[in-house]
């Protein structure tokens, strides 16, 4: 089974999953009278991890899912969460940032960026009602509450992904070993020197 | 190579936006029994078991947490909650007795009793689903027509109103909260004069409802008008063959706020729902009105 293949797959279970268990459990639990939202998290890490195309394919279906789920507008979450997994995979691509951190900034604007989209939308498609200013207080405080938990996220997603991936680190490294290759611990100096003292 | 990578990458990501910018005008202008809701209907229909299986299964972790949540706020609001108990026990007994009275004179006169709650069945449905959106305050619950639920049926929990269904399929409804932008009640103030207006959802804030166009002109009418703690029912009408959705007399909040010049200037007061409706797990559908007649909603 080829690589691709192999993550394509993890990443439809991820979405499936992520999705019912945002929908049943998560959202029926208040934190400081909002609730978490998961899913943007789910995108964002995919995006960091996997790239920009990888990332927007699975923002997309993601977002797609939880319209279909939900009965809502089709193609709202889906506009929003295609953004967020590109950004994120061209964030990737471009900087490749290794600060354990990053995650927890790109968690938060990867929610700050849904709640102020979904807004931008709904007022773009007409709203009768009234619309209170307690809206922004209710995305600062979901965006606190979805940074909190940016870093677990991330870390489960790496841990769904991170095997189905062309480059991962770890494979490499047992690639290596196995190989005779170079070890991390190691400068290739050191490792030159004592092959060629063993010949 | 590389060139053509991001040639790739973009014309994907074009695709991407294309296709959702399409389902979203193609959705948005559709009726409810167009292909893509029937698709959406379908999709959902499929999902509802395992939702409604992965709620219940994870229903302990969603105790637990909200025992800890709900010990930590009921702390804080036991002083204010007995004192509110006192006087709700004086007015109590001031409506039973009242009650008692409207009941003998309405038999004496005859008048219709049916739009009352009385008139419809109650369908009890579990909440599987919830959106944590906040511009669409929806639930998902497990009950749909084969039930008997209808489209615009109300719901009621916490013996309050709590909204109305939107969307029904076989086995699954989704339920649409007095707090989303798309729903608007027709309400009444329980207060001397009975004043009547249309309370919407002030959008973003799930504790607040607004009841607007009150017919107030005067600071004379303020006065006896609407005051802060005073019960919010819903009006419910007859006119005609037309009746309105949601039976009189559900209880739907209290006056949180009433500011005299807006109240005179606009006929706006605040209100704050009596259920709470981001703890909702058990729901009840006022089903089957009398049939014969048809039903509207005050625009």
């Amino acid at each position: 089974m080829s690589d691709a293949f192999r993550l394509a797959i993890r990443l439809i279970a991820l979405a499936f999953v992520a999705v019912v268990i945002q929908e049943s459990v998560i959202s029926q639990l208040s934190i400081f009278g909002v609730s978490a939202d998961v899913t943007p998290l789910a995108v964002m890490a995919v995006g960091l991890l996997c790239g920009s195309l990888a990332g927007a394919l699975f923002g997309f279906g993601t977002g797609l899912f939880i319209d279909l789920v939900l009965v809502q507008t089709l193609g709202v979450t889906s506009l929003l969460y295609i953004a967020i997994g590109y950004w994120a995979g061209r964030l990737h691509e471009l900087r490749d940032p290794s600060h354990e951190l990053v995650p927890l900034a790109a968690g938060a604007a990867a929610t700050a960026f849904a709640g102020l989209g979904m807004a931008v939308i709904q007022f773009l498609l007409g709203v009768d009602a009234p619309v209170s200013f307690l809206l922004l207080q209710q995305i600062v405080i979901t965006v606190l509450v979805n940074t909190l938990i940016a870093l677990p996220v991330y870390a489960l997603v790496r841990r769904i992904v991170r095997p189905a991936l062309p480059d991962d680190p770890h494979r490499r490294r047992r690639r290596a070993y196995a190989t005779g290759g170079l070890s991390p611990l190691q400068r290739p100096s050191e490792r030159l020197g004592r092959r060629a003292r063993g010949a | 190579m590389h060139d053509k990578q991001i040639r790739r990458r973009r014309a994907v990501l074009a695709v991407l936006v294309g296709v959702s910018l399409i389902l979203l005008t193609a959705y948005f202008g559709e009726s409810q029994t167009s292909p893509l809701h029937n698709v959406q209907r379908g999709i959902a229909e499929v999902l509802s078991p395992l939702q409604a299986g992965a709620s219940r299964a994870l229903e302990p972790v969603r105790n637990i947490a909200s025992w800890v949540s709900d010990t930590l706020h009921a702390k804080s609001q036991v002083d204010g909650l007995r004192r509110e108990l006192q006087t709700y026990e004086a007015e109590a007994a001031r409506y039973r007795s009242a009650w008692l009275l409207n009941r003998q004179m309405s038999q004496e006169l005859g008048l219709d009793q049916r739009l009352g709650i009385s008139a419809r069945d109650l369908v009890t449905a579990q909440v599987i689903v919830r959106d944590p959106a906040l511009w669409y305050e929806t639930v998902e619950v497990d009950k749909g027509s084969d039930d008997g639920v209808r489209l615009r049926d109300p719901v009621i929990g916490d013996n309050a109103l709590v909204g109305t269904i939107s969307f029904v399929g076989p086995t699954l409804s989704v339920v649409s909260l007095i707090t989303d932008h798309t729903v608007s009640v027709t309400a009444q103030v329980l207060d001397r004069n009975g004043d009547t207006g249309e309370l919407v959802p002030a959008v973003g804030n799930p504790n607040e409802l607004v009841l607007q166009d009150l017919q107030i002109s005067n600071a004379q009418q303020a006065m006896t008008g609407p005051q802060v703690g005073q019960l919010v029912s819903t009006a419910g009408f007859k006119s005609q063959n037309l009746e309105s959705l949601y039976p009189q007399g559900i209880p739907i909040g209290v006056v949180s706020s009433v500011n005299t010049n807006e109240e005179i200037s606009s006929g706006n007061i605040q209100v704050t729902p009596s259920a709470d409706l981001r703890g909702l797990d058990v729901v009840q559908i006022l089903t089957n009105p009398r049939a014969g007649l048809e039903r509207a909603q005050v625009p």
